[in-house]
């Protein structure tokens, strides 16, 4: 099969532009696809008309919707469907081979990002209610009824939801999916590498019956993303600190950041530490330790230097092989310089004293790999003096985690912000400081790996409260 | 039949001051004519302007002494455009550095001269002098223009860069060689280029509302026919009112590079397929490159423009050796040569790159096509992509 060439959709309608670049099959110069890019002016045109493509989703019931969301999950998984715009059809192992090609995820980590899609196409009923709080669908489809005995009303905050996505990790298209059950159009930015994912997901919406006008895709360079995230009505994007930073007073704007997830051990617990090395190394290695709710950091009361070398040494075993190796989970970079940039963040934080590479002594060679072409990361576990230390609260887009020891009565005060915090323990007392911590946002309570989430609840805000706003409302019988 | 219209003869009004007359033989509009025809005009050009130039009588003090620090005189050894690489390129900084009186040729010596700026946000910024010249650009160019989209006695609307612009004066006097005032709506580009320096994009996005707002107006209660407007001006006014719905016909454009997508996006949604759009390209220090406007669809509005020979000259060089001409379908630097008895600049590094283009029937000479500013891409570049 010839490289596909990827259109720009505007509302549904395939664009081909005249400005197409090629992506390459990683380490080669054979192209993978051929990519039209969107220029920043007609993105501002086609947001003054996505009135009509949220009109389009309105003549549907949310009922209606979210049976074509499950059944799109069920296209997404099994089908053959289009890709590109000469007729071309890609089954799933395409799908697989494609994103492989351009991204450098091993075919073992997209499956199981793929049956993680899955799962939000087939629970959209539960998500649904779980982020509405119970609501009863048809109050969307009326505008206004009752909940809890209570009157309601909700009225979108936008016609449409756009997103920047990135081009390393295809499950955050889980995070826009539920808007097309919540009728609200979606606007889509692509990762250069990875137009794949939202494009598929695209095709098995339309195919499951989904209008097409809902869907908008425009891949575009820096100065297109910047006309979405500035004129989008409501826009999710993905950054560092300082992306956070830029628009925490942005209502408009929701920023999935660093996560700096942490998992801690309650002094109850830790003379049992042994029990929880197979958590804890799950949640520092899932998903290539690419995700902001992989542990980032591994606080415990004492056994610091024991912990370090258990878990060092498991991860240790995590090695870049092979892509089409069904044991791969190490995940290459499709950006080479990302690697070496990277590592040397790592080497300063180490050449600045108070801490130790404890992965050096289990990993074979050293921790910047290359092979078949691309740059790899091995997995990093450093032990870390205390807090102070720079590595000691640091995310990087490969298995890393540094181990510090803290006093229990400590940790809170000193952990700072934590997407997702696992904490194993029993302590009640300790337990209800955990839970009236300000600065957690998910808590686990137990041995659960912090990876391990439920989409029926927020993450990194509510999606429902995104797009929707309550409204006060009265309605009289007229005379 | 040769178009030949006299300089004198397109003059509107030639100066009862004017010290010493150019030669008045040079033909503005010279198509058809073949390229060795061209070639040949444009060689004659060369050894007139190196008289002009480096003659006391005639030339400016500037070359005069730049002449005697190099120990050659141009007027021997210059006889053909293939000489003008005997020329150092021209330093841009010059026209800061220098004062302007130093620009002024001694055949112009007494006139008050027009003080043009180029570029610049800070400091003093780089100054041309000049008479008529923006005159003989814009009326050469009002020649190509369609009656049809661009009808004589219209009226016209500026929406840019005003002030010390040369661009200012010109579209007002190509509007009125056409029998058509011209409104203003003025667009600081120093301003916005320091807003955007400092990420301030909502100022910027405010600015541009300010300046659109007056633009719009005018345009909604007054008789306009044409405009004249930046590529990114002209889309924010298609985003408030329909353009080719409040009456205008016809739209030259200049000011930014254009991918060939987003020259197609201006003329299908902007202009709506109504009003024919007419991209150029140039500055204060060359006068106007045209393009073929009714040829940008077939071309997969690829545009190539075409200097305005043989007062101005681009080649396209390889950035590395300038002195070698890069092939035809070849991406090279942007260098201009300006010819005029006014104002002589060889080998003027542009900051932009572009494509070796052929000569057109209607500009026998060669052309440079999907202009990007220079070093935008560092990979080889293929023509034909689009």
């Amino acid at each position: 099969m010839s490289a596909p060439h990827i259109p720009i959709l505007r509302q549904g309608r395939v664009h081909k532009s005249l400005d197409v670049q090629t992506v390459p099959k990683l380490g080669t110069d054979e192209a993978a696809a051929e990519i039209s890019f969107a220029c920043a002016d007609m993105i501002k045109y086609d947001l003054h008309k996505m009135g009509t493509a949220r009109a389009a989703l309105k003549k549907f019931s949310c009922q209606e919707l979210v049976e074509i969301t499950k059944k799109a999950g069920e296209i997404f998984l099994n089908d053959a469907l289009p890709v590109g715009t000469e007729g071309a059809m890609q089954t799933p192992e395409d799908y697989v081979l494609s994103l492989a090609s351009t991204s450098g995820l091993p075919h073992a980590l997209i499956r199981m990002n793929m049956k993680r899609l899955g799962g939000i196409f087939a629970d959209i009923d539960t998500i649904f209610r779980g982020l509405t709080r119970g609501l009863d669908w048809a109050v969307l489809d009326k505008g206004y009824g009752e909940q809890g005995g209570a009157p309601v009303s909700f009225s979108a905050t936008t016609n449409e939801l756009a997103v920047i996505l990135p081009s390393n990790s295809p499950a955050v298209n889980a995070l826009w999916i539920p808007s097309i059950a919540m009728k609200v159009p979606v606007l889509l930015k692509p990762g250069r590498e990875e137009p794949w994912t939202p494009w598929r997901i695209i095709q098995a919406f339309i195919k499951a019956g989904a209008p097409a006008e809902a869907f908008s895709l425009y891949p575009t360079q820096h100065e297109g993303s910047g006309i979405i995230i500035r004129r989008a009505g409501r826009v999710m994007l993905f950054g560092d600190d300082s992306t956070v930073k830029q628009y925490e007073n942005d209502e408009r704007i929701e920023v999935h950041g660093t996560g700096y997830s942490k998992f801690l051990i309650g002094e109850d617990e830790i003379d049992n530490w042994e029990k929880y090395i197979d958590t804890i190394v799950e949640s520092v290695s899932a998903n290539s330790g690419r995700s902001c709710i992989c542990t980032s950091t591994i606080v415990v009361p004492r056994h610091g230097d024991a912990i370090a070398h258990a878990v060092a040494k498991r991860l240790a075993e995590i090695k870049p092989l092979a892509q089409d190796d069904p044991n791969a989970k190490l995940s290459g970079f499709a950006n080479p310089m990302f690697a070496e940039w990277i590592n040397e963040a790592v080497e300063k934080g180490l050449r600045a004293g108070g801490a130790t590479d404890v992965t050096a002594e289990f990993r074979e060679g050293e921790r910047f790999h290359q092979r078949d072409g691309m740059n790899y990361l091995q997995p990093t576990l450093i032990r870390v003096d205390s807090f102070d230390q720079e590595l000691a609260i640091r995310e990087f887009l490969f298995p890393f985690a540094s181990v510090v020891e803290c006093p229990q009565a400590e940790m809170l005060g000193k952990i700072g912000f934590s997407l997702v915090v696992t904490a194993v323990t029993k302590d009640v007392a300790w337990i209800n400081q955990l839970f009236d911590c300000p600065h957690i946002d998910r808590l686990n309570i137990g041995n659960v790996p912090t990876n391990r989430i439920k989409w029926d609840q927020p993450h990194e805000g509510n999606l429902f409260e995104f797009l929707y706003t309550r409204r006060s409302f009265q309605i009289a019988d007229i005379a | 039949m040769i178009f030949t219209p006299t300089l004198s003869g397109l003059l509107s009004n030639p100066p009862s001051f004017y010290n010493a007359k150019p030669p008045n033989s040079y033909p503005l509009n010279c198509y058809p004519m073949t390229s060795d025809e061209a070639k040949a005009q444009l060689d004659e050009r060369v050894r007139d302007m190196m008289t002009w130039h480096f003659s006391d009588e005639t030339g400016c003090p500037f070359w005069l002494d730049w002449k005697k620090s190099v120990g050659w005189d141009p007027r021997e050894e210059v006889k053909s455009y293939e000489d003008i690489v005997k020329f150092p390129h021209f330093q841009d900084e010059w026209l800061r550095d220098e004062k302007n009186e130093r620009f002024v040729p001694n055949a112009f010596k007494g006139r008050p001269f027009n003080v043009f700026e180029t570029g610049g946000t800070t400091g003093l910024p780089k100054q041309r002098v000049g008479w008529d010249d923006y005159k003989h650009d814009y009326e050469q160019f009002s020649h190509q223009l369609s009656d049809e989209f661009f009808p004589k006695g219209g009226n016209w609307i500026m929406v840019g860069p005003t002030g010390p612009r040369r661009l200012r004066l010109a579209v007002e006097h190509l509007a009125n060689y056409r029998g058509g005032s011209c409104y203003h709506v003025d667009c600081d580009p120093r301003w916005v280029k320091k807003v955007i320096a400092r990420k301030a994009y909502e100022e910027a996005e405010r600015y541009q509302a300010h300046v659109m707002e007056q633009a719009v107006e005018i345009i909604k209660h007054r008789d306009i026919q044409c405009i004249f407007t930046t590529p990114r001006l002209l889309a924010s006014i298609g985003e408030r009112i329909s353009i080719s719905s409040h009456g205008i016909k016809g739209c030259f454009c200049g000011g930014t590079s254009m991918t060939p997508e987003y020259v197609r996006f201006l003329q299908e949604e902007v202009l709506e397929d109504k009003a024919q759009f007419v991209p150029t390209y140039g500055n204060t220090l060359m006068g106007l490159a045209v393009s073929v406007p009714e040829e940008l669809k077939a071309n997969n509005y690829s545009v190539t423009y075409y200097a305005p020979q043989p007062r101005a000259v681009l080649r396209i060089v390889d950035p590395e050796k300038t002195e070698i001409t890069k092939g035809y379908g070849e991406y090279g630097r942007v260098e201009l040569t300006t010819l005029t008895h006014e104002f002589f600049m060889p080998r003027f590094l542009e900051r932009d790159e572009a494509i070796r283009r052929h000569p057109h029937a209607k500009h026998p000479w060669d052309g440079v096509g999907d202009v990007r500013p220079f070093g935008a891409l560092t990979g080889k570049v293929i023509e034909g992509v689009y």
